[in-house]
Order: C-alpha cells, then structure tokens, then sequence
C-alpha cells in the first residue's frame, strides 16, 4: 500500500521539545529558576561557603553592624545579639528553609495526589469521600492546629515538616481531582481500557504523564506556602526552635531590637522574600510554559 | 448470510440515573431499550441514527466498557459478562471517533501502537517492533512517524494510527464509532477507502456507527436504524437505500444533503424537536414526528415485524394493529 499524501509530512518538534523551548523563551521562570538553583546550591555548599560557625557565639562582638552599614569585612552581614555570624546563618537557614519546602511538599503532595486522582477517576462514592476530607481540611486552620500540635509534642524541625506535609494537601487534591476528571473521559482512556490495560495501569500510564503538568506547578506553589509557614511558625516560637538557624526564628530574634537596628529583621526577611518570589515566578511560568499543550 | 453469528445483543437494554438537583428525584434514562442485534462473520453493519439515539452507549456495551442493565451480549454464542476483559480485546477492538482524544499527547506513535501488545505480553521488543512497523506499512504512514507525537500529526494521519493500534492484535471485530465524522471530507475518504481494504485484507468484521448515510451505503452490507435506543427498522444495504420501509428512515434518506445547489436543503418533515429521552413520547416513541401517524400509534408501542431481510418496527406493517388494541 502506498503512502497517501497526508502522511507524508511529519512537522514541528516533539512536545519535549516544544516545552524546552518555551521554558527557555519564558522570562519570568529563568528568573525564578535561576534564583532558586542558586539558592539550593548555596544550602548544599553551606559549610564551605560560610565564613564563620552558624552556632559560635563571641559575646564581645554582639550587633555588629552589616558592612554596608559601617561594619567590616569580618562579618559581613553583622552579628546578632550573641555575636553569631549573621550571613552564616542565613546560609545554614536556607537549608532549614529548602528541606521544610521540599519534604513538606513531597508529603502533602503524595496525599494529595492519590486522594484528587482516585476522587477524579473512580468519582461516585469515592469522590464525595475525598470532597469531604478536603472540606473538613479546608476547615481548620494551619497555624491554629500546628500550634495545638506543638503545643503536645514540643516543637522540633520534624515536627514542623510533618504537620505541614499532613496540612498542606487539599490544593494537590483539589486540582488533581479536576485534572483527572478533565482526561478520565478522552478516548484514549476508553481505548486503553478497551485494549485490556488494568485500572493502575491507566492511572500510571495513561492519565499520570498528563497531570503531571499541573502538580508540578502546585508543588511550586505549596513549597513557598509551606518554606513561609514555617518563617510564620518559627516567628510564634512554635516552629524551629533555637539555636537552629532558621529565617523565622531570625526575624523572631531581631524583633525586639528592630527599632534600632532594623537589619536584624530586613535582612532575614529579604531573603525570605527571594526565596518564595523565586518559586512562585517559576511555578507561575511552569503554569505559562505547559498550559498550551493542554489545549490537545 | 447463513454463518453463525460472531457477536449478538440479546434484548439488552441500558439505563442511566439522571440526578437532578441535590433534592431532584432521579430519573431514569434509557439509552438502549430492548436491543436484539446480530453481527455475521465478515459483514460490515451500518448503524444509523440521530445524535442521543444511544449509538454510542450500544458501542460501550460491546467494547465491555459499560455494562448492560438487562439482556446479554454474546461472543461465538458465550455471554460476554463472563468472559475475561482481557480475552474479549483480542478479540474485538475500537475505532474512536476524535482521533484528536483517542491518542494519548504523551506518548509516542510507537507506544501507542504497540500498548496492545505490551499489555497482553506478545513478543519481545524486537518482535513489536517488526509488528509496529509491519501496522505502519498497512495503514500507510512512514515509518519515520514512530517515534513523533500525536501532536505532531494531522487529524488523517492520527485516525491510521487509532487504526493500527486497533488492528495490531488482528482482532476479528472492529467497533467504528463514527471514524471520519471528525475528519476532513478528503480526507474521509481516505481513510474509508482503508477501511475497505484492511476488511478484505484481513477478513474483519465491522460494526460501523455513523450519522452519515453516504458513508454507510458505501461501506454497509447491512444497516440497522435506530431511534430513542429501539432500532427500528433492519436490512440489507441496497434494500434499505431502494425502499426504506420505516417513515423514520425514509425521512433520514430524504435529509442527505445533495451537492445539487438548486435542490435547497431537503425537507425532512420530522419537524424540528428530538424528544426528550427522560420522558419519551407514549405508544411508538416516533409518532410525534412520524409523517404517516396513525391514532392507535400514540396508543400501542409497535412490535419487530419480520421481513425478507431484516425487521421493521412500525404499525404500517402489522397485519392486526387493532386486535391488539382491544
């Protein structure tokens, strides 16, 4: 049988392609990218890269002034009001900062994901289920039952991490229910099904590769929601607790003197706020980068 | 045709619960209503009808994807229900109608093609290989596709991949749902044409659903005409296209469009409204647009009327109409 015309022509770059393409041409995330990869470098090369011991103390050399603010080379950044390095512990702190994100996230996200996947694909009585659970979720608030939690169990860094990952699931839920619903009735689904795939392997194979867009982009979202939750929680005193160095509880510690030395706060906070721009940027241009081929 | 026939409705029937409201009472919808069909070895059955006249619920049921409500489905003459999913895709296999949502965006032409065979276990990679490019050749797309994406192709191109991936396992049957209602009218042709072959090629037999008569007299040996989930009128193809015994299907002969611009567009006489599935019309469910409407037909729900070839349901042909309906 000879080709038809039609199927002589095979045009324009795989979807992997295309999606590299619009990645690189997307201002908004090389920014956010850019910040955050720097930023997990820093945390990973944190003991190489700071000058000084984040937990040594020199009671001598407490409120030293930033060097932009008459202070020396020494420290850099200042000290705060026990004499520790400053810039040190802000980089020992985005390590703090980058796990809660990202095991946090990997938490919720797991939850979240089967729960919003088997809700949007079995539907009926497991959907009113799991729209239940995301109602009761949405119900109680964060910071009100993390402080309750803390309050039991004392407060530690895996504490922290696992009320936030068991907390922050219902936003992966709710749109990975509507996402699966969304593919659940295309007909390569029905095909699949007719062609005898069993039920995990539609999940995995078949409706997976196609909402993996959108968790990603949630991932971003619940990893700056959870990395500012935990600057929150840290600043209640119910968080990280000290001498762990932890943005929150920086800010927290320079509160007092905030008056008089506001670099204490502005600089913590500054970080803070690069940080979560960074994932935000980068999430919303993921949302940018991968919508058009949703319109398949 | 005197074989045996390779898949058979046995009045099956099909209801939906229509919710409607949080406090609404559901409602049932019955998509199929007592549907007894039979497919001979070989044969291409045309099915014709309305949009909503539960064509594709009756293609579901077949693939095994829904289950029917009442009545059974037989294969070789053994109750579907009973028989593995796994075992029934062999043998029978879709052909979607949106070749646009029936390949999944994310996988490659080669995965689509070869899912069948990886799901059942056929072979080793070099085996579906060969088989991959051995279906490639049959639908007549380059090899060279292998290894693009769904999104790279055109809507023509895509539907000769629905049909590889359906025909890889060499099933015997092959369910239709409207192949080239999607497509361009080149290129419908096209893949029509293809269809013919690969069934003389590989001895297939076709159930084909479509709501275009033309495609269907060109490819049909048989038709079954259906409305509000009955069918009511079956036979040969060129009996039914000389002398359509159902009012219903005269009026859908007379509603083809002819490409003579002076004929205007045809009147159909079937007024305007398709009635309301929920609540379908008493007695025989076409009457209310029926051109020939008799006044025991909003009465009495006719009955199959056998004929030389086939069956009609309508009270035009029933020897005692009234006896009946004392």
């Amino acid at each position: 049988m000879t080709a038809f015309p039609d199927a002589l022509e095979i045009t324009g770059p795989t979807p992997g392609q295309q999606l590299r393409r619009r990645m690189f041409g997307h201002q908004g995330f090389m920014i956010g990218a850019v910040f955050l990869v720097l930023l997990v470098i820093i945390a990973l090369l944190a003991p190489v890269l700071a000058p000084h011991d984040p937990y040594a103390q020199s009671l001598s050399n407490r409120m030293v002034r930033p060097v932009f603010m008459g202070g020396t080379w020494e420290h850099p950044l200042g000290t705060d009001h026990l004499g520790r390095d400053y810039l040190s512990r802000l980089i020992y702190g985005a390590r703090v900062s980058l796990m809660i994100g990202a095991v946090a996230a990997l938490i919720s996200g797991t939850i979240g994901t089967a729960l919003g996947v088997a809700a949007g694909y079995f539907g009926g009585r497991v959907d009113a289920v799991v729209t239940f659970l995301i109602n009761v979720r949405l119900a109680m608030p964060v910071v009100l039952v993390a402080l309750a939690v803390v309050a039991i169990l004392g407060g530690s860094l895996s504490v922290v991490i696992g009320v936030l990952g068991l907390l922050l699931w219902d936003r992966f839920a709710v749109v990975m229910r509507a996402s699966t619903l969304q593919i659940r009735g295309r007909e390569f689904v029905a095909a699949a099904r007719a062609v005898g795939c069993s039920t995990p392997r539609i999940l995995l194979s078949e409706i997976m590769p196609n909402i993996v867009n959108n968790l990603i982009v949630v991932v971003t979202l619940e990893m700056a929601h959870a990395i500012l939750l935990e600057a929150a929680l840290s600043f209640l005193g119910v968080g990280v607790q000290p001498p762990t160095p932890s943005w929150g509880l920086m800010v927290s510690e320079g509160k007092n003197m905030m008056l008089f030395e506001p670099w204490l706060v502005l600089i913590p906070g500054a970080v803070l706020f690069v940080l979560v721009l960074a994932i935000n940027l980068m999430g919303d241009g993921l949302r940018d980068v991968t919508a058009p081929e949703n319109r398949n | 045709m005197t074989n045996k026939p390779v898949l058979e409705l046995k009045n099956v029937s099909k209801t939906y619960t229509i919710k409607q409201g949080l406090f609404g009472k559901p409602k049932p919808l019955r998509a199929l209503n007592d549907v007894s069909l039979n497919l001979q070895h070989g044969e291409v059955l045309g099915l014709v009808g309305e949009s909503g006249c539960g064509k594709s619920t009756l293609a579901k049921i077949l693939l095994g994807l829904e289950a029917p409500s009442e009545g059974q489905v037989l294969v070789d003459g053994q109750a579907l229900a009973g028989q593995d999913r796994i075992a029934l895709s062999r043998r029978i296999q879709p052909i979607f109608q949106d070749p646009y949502s029936s390949l999944n965006p994310r996988k490659s032409i080669e995965d689509i093609i070869t899912l069948p065979l990886r799901v059942h276990g056929i072979g080793d990679s070099a085996s579906r290989d060969r088989e991959l490019h051995k279906m490639l050749d049959i639908v007549g797309l380059p090899a060279r596709v292998a290894r693009s994406y769904p999104s790279q192709m055109s809507g023509g191109q895509r539907q000769r991949v629905a049909i590889a991936r359906a025909l890889i396992m060499k099933p015997e049957i092959v369910i239709c749902d409207e192949p080239t209602s999607a497509l361009d009218v080149s290129v419908q042709s096209q893949i029509l044409n293809l269809l013919a072959d690969l069934r003389a090629e590989f001895g297939l037999t076709y159930l084909f659903i479509s709501h275009n008569l033309a495609v269907v007299e060109h490819l049909a040996t048989r038709v079954a005409v259906m409305y509000l989930g009955r069918i009511v009128e079956e036979a040969d193809v060129a009996t039914l296209f000389e002398t359509a015994r159902h009012p219903y299907s005269r009026a859908l002969l007379a509603s083809v469009l002819t490409p003579d611009p002076d004929m205007g567009v045809p009147d159909t006489q079937l007024g305007a409204a398709y009635p309301n599935p929920i609540a379908p019309p008493s007695g025989c469910a076409f009457h209310p647009r029926c051109a020939k409407v008799m006044p025991h037909c909003s009465r009495i729900a006719p009955w199959p009327v056998p004929t030389s070839d086939g069956h009609v349901e309508c009270h035009l042909y029933d020897q005692q109409p009234l006896q009946a309906a004392s």
